[in-house]
């Protein structure tokens, strides 16, 4: 890459935070709020893949919506190619959305139906300004030959298309402005194991070709130990570990990356491998607590993480973990 | 004897564009206290295989071959006979706890219906067996939770009622048809481990339905692996995983991405996409994505050979399939 020299970050989070409000339960309490994002800060360098993974409720998509700057951030600061993007009104957005775009996870729901594909992938080129008609059907024609779909097939809907070409459609869609940046929220999660792994090299290939960045979300760890240069872990709305992912993968350094490393099923590998297991189930969005977010499931709690929050710190090179044993939990690997 | 034994079982559905054969000629046998694992994408006719065990089929089907439960078939049942059998002797838990529990009756009254119809309990008696049942399942605090409707639990804690409905009465036969596929990993971990402490702790035997290699490799004794309808792999797991032989098992494992493989590597990709099952051949199920595929298999049902002691592979291109790479195979 010939941005080694000088990194620029494609997109910088800095400190993001997004509560939502829950309904009031009586005329005299406070309302509730779910605490969906509790300042979350990475970047993400030109031509890199940067993963997301957490359980439901960890608010990995919450942060794909704030990133998009689809609702409205709390407080905090996304940067997209250096620009800020927080606070900006609509009209502002418009022409910087070419920058950014993204790929949702249903691919049945995220295609309008009554539209064509020639019409659903040319959409987002109305955020370019007026452009001829004959350009907008040639970039319609490349994009969705680089995304493997024939010419003839800009006239066909949706319906026609199986699950993994209408993911097709969806990355052609995203594609289309030549973006830096494109979001994909858990984009194969819907999809068969064979057509998945078809659509993992194709998100690949267009990489290597086109050099687009991605955030790419996932519950599914080997998926993105597939495709992602860096990993970061969330949990109850907070990174707890971030770093390369031969590192985060190898070498795991908070107790909830190590759990749920362990309990992805591996095939081949004979029946019940010994392995921590974890208890319940990610609750506790609604409520402010002292100390780490993970102490009531976590199995090697002690007396300190009750009471002080272990902050996101460096525990080796690019590699950073809050916990307040990651020492422990790496040599165990 | 085997406790359930399916013979040739096919499943026809009549749809709009003419019938499709979700199942064709599947065979397999199941023993007291074994594990069966069922693989495969979707439209395979996994679930409809499991569908046709339970009677539950929809209406517009048509069902031909065995399927003999200690002896009997239970596709000779009436209506009512089946009635008695479902829940009693066979009982299934299904992917989607939300969909699959009533959002209107609490998830006591829930239990507490198979234990009044199928062991005539009194109500005192079917609620503390509910409650016993809900401890069982590892549900906290079951006294309060009986009470609780479905929106009030959690997708894991959902699915641990189902699985004190299907446990309630005591089956022979459990079929959980993806029944962790909605959760996350570390609840799938938890709802797998307490399946299999159950099943081997109530001497039932399990048909587990996954389109998870992992989770069908960890949790059973034997696999099943089909395709467009048709059983294309059967042995026991750890021979399987051994030697993947049929080249839809081979492609299926291979572009899986898995924990701890070298990144530069591509995944090995099945070419085109899962079968619709009103053209399919008349052949082997596979043909139009298989690279060994030549005019037999498109015309005529390939042998279900015996490779190994009881591992049976059917394709009529063995030896190649054998021999050849996956990587080879598919690039």
């Amino acid at each position: 890459m010939t941005t080694e020299s000088h990194p620029v970050p494609v997109l910088e989070v800095h400190d993001l935070v997004r509560h939502y409000r829950l309904p009031r339960e009586s005329l005299l309490a406070e309302p509730g709020h779910v605490f969906a994002l509790n300042g979350v800060t990475f970047e993400i360098y030109k031509g890199k893949s940067f993963g997301i993974v957490g359980e439901s409720g960890c608010g990995k998509s919450t942060l794909a919506r704030n990133v998009m700057a689809l609702e409205p951030t709390d407080s905090g600061s996304v940067k997209i190619l250096g620009k800020e993007v927080v606070g900006l009104s609509f009209d502002q957005l418009r022409p910087l959305r070419r920058h950014f775009q993204m790929v949702f996870q249903d691919p049945y729901g995220s295609l309008d139906p009554h539209h064509n594909v020639g019409r659903i992938v040319a959409e987002p080129l109305a955020a370019l300004g007026p452009i001829s008609k004959a350009e907008r059907e040639s970039r319609v024609r490349n994009v969705l030959q680089s995304v493997g779909l024939k010419p003839h097939d800009v006239s066909k809907y949706p319906h026609e298309f199986s699950g993994g070409q209408r993911q097709r459609i969806a990355i052609a869609r995203a594609l289309i402005t030549h973006p830096e940046l494109i979001i994909a929220d858990e984009p194969v999660s819907a999809l068969d194991v064979s057509v998945q792994a078809q659509v993992l090299n194709l998100l690949k290939d267009l990489q290597d070709e086109f050099g687009v960045t991605y955030m790419f979300i996932s519950h599914d760890l080997a998926v993105v130990e597939y495709l992602c240069d860096e990993v970061a872990v969330m949990y109850l709305g907070e990174i707890v570990e971030k770093g390369r992912t031969e590192d985060l993968f190898n070498t795991p350094a908070h107790p909830y990356t190590r759990i749920l490393l362990d309990a992805v099923p591996k095939p081949g590998s004979g029946q019940k491998r010994e392995r921590i297991k974890l208890k319940g189930n990610v609750t506790g969005q609604t409520e402010r607590r002292v100390g780490c977010s993970f102490q009531d499931r976590c199995p090697m709690a002690q007396d300190i993480c009750r009471e002080v929050k272990p902050p996101l710190s460096p525990v080796a090179a690019d590699h950073l973990a809050a916990c307040h044993f990651s020492d422990t939990v790496m040599k165990t690997g | 004897m085997s406790l359930l034994s399916v013979k040739n079982l096919s499943v026809i559905l009549a749809t709009n564009d003419g019938p499709a054969r979700a199942v064709r000629n599947l065979n397999f046998r199941l023993n007291r206290g074994e594990t069966l694992g069922i693989v495969g994408e979707s439209g395979c006719g996994k679930s409809m295989a499991a569908l046709a065990l339970m009677g539950l089929l929809p209406e517009r089907s048509e069902t031909e071959g065995e399927i003999t439960l200690d002896g009997e078939n239970l596709l000779e049942k009436s209506d009512a006979e089946m009635c008695r059998i479902r829940g009693n002797r066979l009982a299934m838990i299904f992917q989607e706890p939300m969909t699959s529990l009533n959002p209107v009756h609490t998830v006591g009254n829930q239990i507490m219906e198979p234990l009044q119809l199928h062991r005539n309990m009194s109500d005192s008696d079917a609620r503390a067996e509910t409650l016993r049942l809900l401890d069982r399942v590892g549900i906290p605090n079951p006294k309060a939770r009986i009470d609780n409707y479905p929106h009030q639990l959690s997708g894991g804690q959902r699915q641990r009622v189902m699985i004190a409905i299907a446990l309630s009465c005591q089956p022979d036969i459990l079929i959980a048809d993806e029944p962790t596929t909605a959760l996350d990993v570390t609840i799938q971990d938890q709802i797998l481990e307490l399946i299999q402490t159950l099943v081997r702790e109530e001497g039932m035997s399990l048909i587990l339905i996954s389109h998870d290699l992992g989770v069908i490799s960890e949790n059973t004794d034997n696999i099943l692996v089909m395709y467009g309808g048709a059983a294309v792999e059967m042995g026991s797991t750890a021979q399987i995983f051994d030697e993947l032989i049929h080249p839809y098992t081979q492609g299926l494992f291979a572009a899986m991405p898995k924990l701890g493989r070298a990144r530069a590597r591509r995944l090995v990709t099945i070419p085109g996409t899962v079968p619709d099952l009103i053209s399919l051949p008349a052949g082997c199920t596979f043909t139009d994505r298989c690279p060994l595929a030549t005019d037999i298999c498109r015309n005529t049902v390939p042998p279900n050979v015996e490779v190994k002691a009881k591992h049976f592979v059917a394709c009529h291109h063995l030896d190649e399939a054998r021999h050849r790479k996956t990587e080879e195979l598919f690039s």
